[in-house]
């Protein structure tokens, strides 16, 4: 014990001082300085817009007097039974409902695939399906109108082939949801990529030694081990949806009015932007509620890595 | 062949089929931009009678078009400066440093992109004029950035996770200053996951339309003005456009792979 005493080093008497300019953030520790630019952005871009967006949401309605008047008027608008707004709200939140539950489906093989099976051609399956995030979404929602549309892709093909042509899918409400399916895709498949890389090869490899049957070995052990990585994928595909305008514009025609169009009609054509964050807030709420409970659940080191 | 192995490959084979399946899903559309910008007439009509590469001709004399272009990649560029800058040290927060608001922070830094795009685009269209603000591509830089700073933080981080912060230590121990050990051990280590945040931070600006489309004011991006068309007033010119769009981002993207691989080959020799 003595001896430790002794040996242990003095405190040092150049301890590392501060670069001269960063003296005034030296009280922050290293990791607040370095997270200083992203919060300011944040506080900036998200958290301003989103404080303005409730403050509008209690102003007179038509109005733009934000901060002068409070009013509760524009949520009892909202709230008024003869108010067919709800069904917007309905039809987004089941859109993203049915989203969710196909895209776990379509997702999980290809996901298992680029995990286990695909090999040295993992990395560019992988790229081809990041790749349709950088083109922009009305362009591929476009390449589907021009293939289901008449005298399109598919209908002129089948015409060409002597048949009465292809049936007449386009602005229905099954367009949309496949439309949804076929942009969030990405979004789910990497979640779920994360969260099977999780799991353990020989955990599995163990139940099935001691005599679990394969669907045993995946309920019971592959499915809960993923399970953060398969929460994260469905969590951002009902959110991304659930706020999602452009599918039911490109592919739906306009048959099916989504919230967030309505709360772009407020802010646009009708320039009502105290009903329209009023809307805003309320979807705010949904999204928000169902994102921090996830979240807060979950360990993000373990995820992204550092074990 | 043993049965487990016949059924591995059983499996292999059909996740395959399944993955080469979505991917021609996920590639018809833009294919039949494609098909639509190559034919000849004002209309699309299926089969294509008449071959032409007139729209493109088009396409690329236009004036009109060359604005766009040059409005998009402005504001990409811009976006992808600040945010490899703010998402590097972003990053070394997330992942790099154990102080004690990380846990929170983490969480806070994934909210934009837990969050509808055109409801934030409307939230800032907002706030910019509640603040008084003229609207153009400058103040869609802003709005760029809270979404793509929070995904190359993230794309960076990954690569901090695997970043042995001894190494910095060592060097600080060896006298280096501050700077040095930044320029001579953080940055070579980290420069693979900075060269990818980068390319993600340019190509998701590139692409994206719903913050666009409210914040740009009368300043219109590629993506903006295909929607427009799209809507009302449809010409060959926009698949044209669209596939010219992508054209640029795969040539973006494979000539980023070729460098990433081209480095990684000249350090190992």
């Amino acid at each position: 014990m003595a001896t430790d005493m002794l040996e242990a080093p003095a405190p040092s008497e150049t301890a590392p001082r501060p670069a001269p300019g960063s003296r005034a953030l030296a009280f922050l520790s290293a990791g607040a300085r370095c997270a200083l630019p992203v919060y300011l952005l944040l506080a900036v871009g998200f958290a301003a817009p989103l404080v303005a967006v409730v403050a509008f949401s209690f102003a007179t309605p038509r109005s733009f007097d934000v901060f002068a008047t409070f009013t509760l008027e524009n949520y009892a608008t909202i709230f008024d039974p003869a108010n067919t707004v709800w069904l917007s709200f309905a039809w987004s939140l089941g859109f993203a409902a049915f989203t969710v539950a196909l895209l776990a489906v379509v997702a999980y093989p290809i996901a298992y695939g680029i995990v286990h099976l695909f090999g040295r051609w993992s990395g560019l399956v992988g790229i081809l399906f990041v790749f349709p995030l950088f083109i922009s979404e009305n362009v591929r929602l476009f390449g589907w109108v021009l293939f289901f549309i008449r005298n399109g892709v598919l209908d002129g093909s089948l015409k060409a082939l002597g048949t009465d042509g292809g049936p007449d899918v386009l602005f229905t409400p099954g367009m949309i949801l496949f439309g949804m399916v076929y942009t969030y895709l990405p979004f789910m498949l990497f979640p779920t990529v994360l969260g099977l890389s999780l799991v353990p090869r020989d955990v599995v490899d163990a139940a099935l030694d001691m005599g679990a049957t394969r669907l045993q070995a995946w309920r019971e052990v592959e499915l809960p081990l993923a399970m953060p990585g398969l929460l994260i994928g469905m969590l951002l595909t009902f959110v991304l949806a659930a706020g999602a305008v452009a599918e039911a514009k490109v592919l739906g025609g306009q048959s099916v009015i989504v919230i967030t169009h309505d709360i772009e009609i407020a802010f646009t054509y009708s320039q009502n932007w105290p009903l329209g964050s009023a809307l805003a807030v309320l979807l705010m709420l949904i999204i928000g509620g169902l994102t921090l409970a996830a979240l807060s659940r979950l360990d993000l080191d373990r995820i992204l890595g550092r074990k | 062949m043993n049965p487990q192995e016949q059924r591995l490959r059983r499996a292999r084979l059909m996740t395959a089929a399944w993955t080469g399946f979505v991917l021609l899903v996920i590639y018809l559309p833009v294919l039949c931009s494609a098909l639509a910008s190559l034919g000849k007439g004002r209309y699309f009509l299926f089969p294509i009678r008449g071959w032409s590469v007139d729209w493109w001709a088009r396409t690329l004399d236009s004036i009109e078009i060359g604005m766009l272009l040059r409005t998009s990649l402005a504001l990409a560029a811009a976006v992808t400066v600040v945010a490899v800058a703010a998402g590097f040290f972003g990053a070394l927060a997330f992942a790099r440093y154990d102080w004690s608001g990380r846990r929170l922070y983490q969480k806070i830094v994934l909210l934009p992109i837990f969050f509808p795009q055109p409801v934030l685009g409307l939230a800032l269209l907002l706030w910019f004029n509640a603040v008084g603000m003229e609207m153009s591509w400058r103040t869609a830089i802003v709005a760029h950035l809270v979404w793509i700073v929070p995904v190359v933080t993230l794309v960076i981080a990954i690569k901090v996770y695997g970043f042995d912060p001894a190494l910095e230590e060592a060097a600080f121990d060896l006298g280096a200053s501050r700077l040095q050990v930044l320029r001579e051990v953080t940055l070579p280590i980290l420069w693979p996951g900075i060269w990818s945040g980068a390319l993600f931070a340019f190509l998701l600006s590139w692409g994206n339309f719903p913050l666009s489309l409210y914040t740009t004011g009368a300043d219109s991006t590629v993506p903006e003005w295909l929607y427009a068309k799209m809507i009302a007033g449809y010409t060959p010119m926009v698949p044209t456009l669209g596939t010219m769009s992508t054209i640029a981002a795969a040539s973006a993207l494979g000539i980023g792979a070729l460098a990433a691989m081209l480095m990684k080959r000249r350090r190992a020799a």
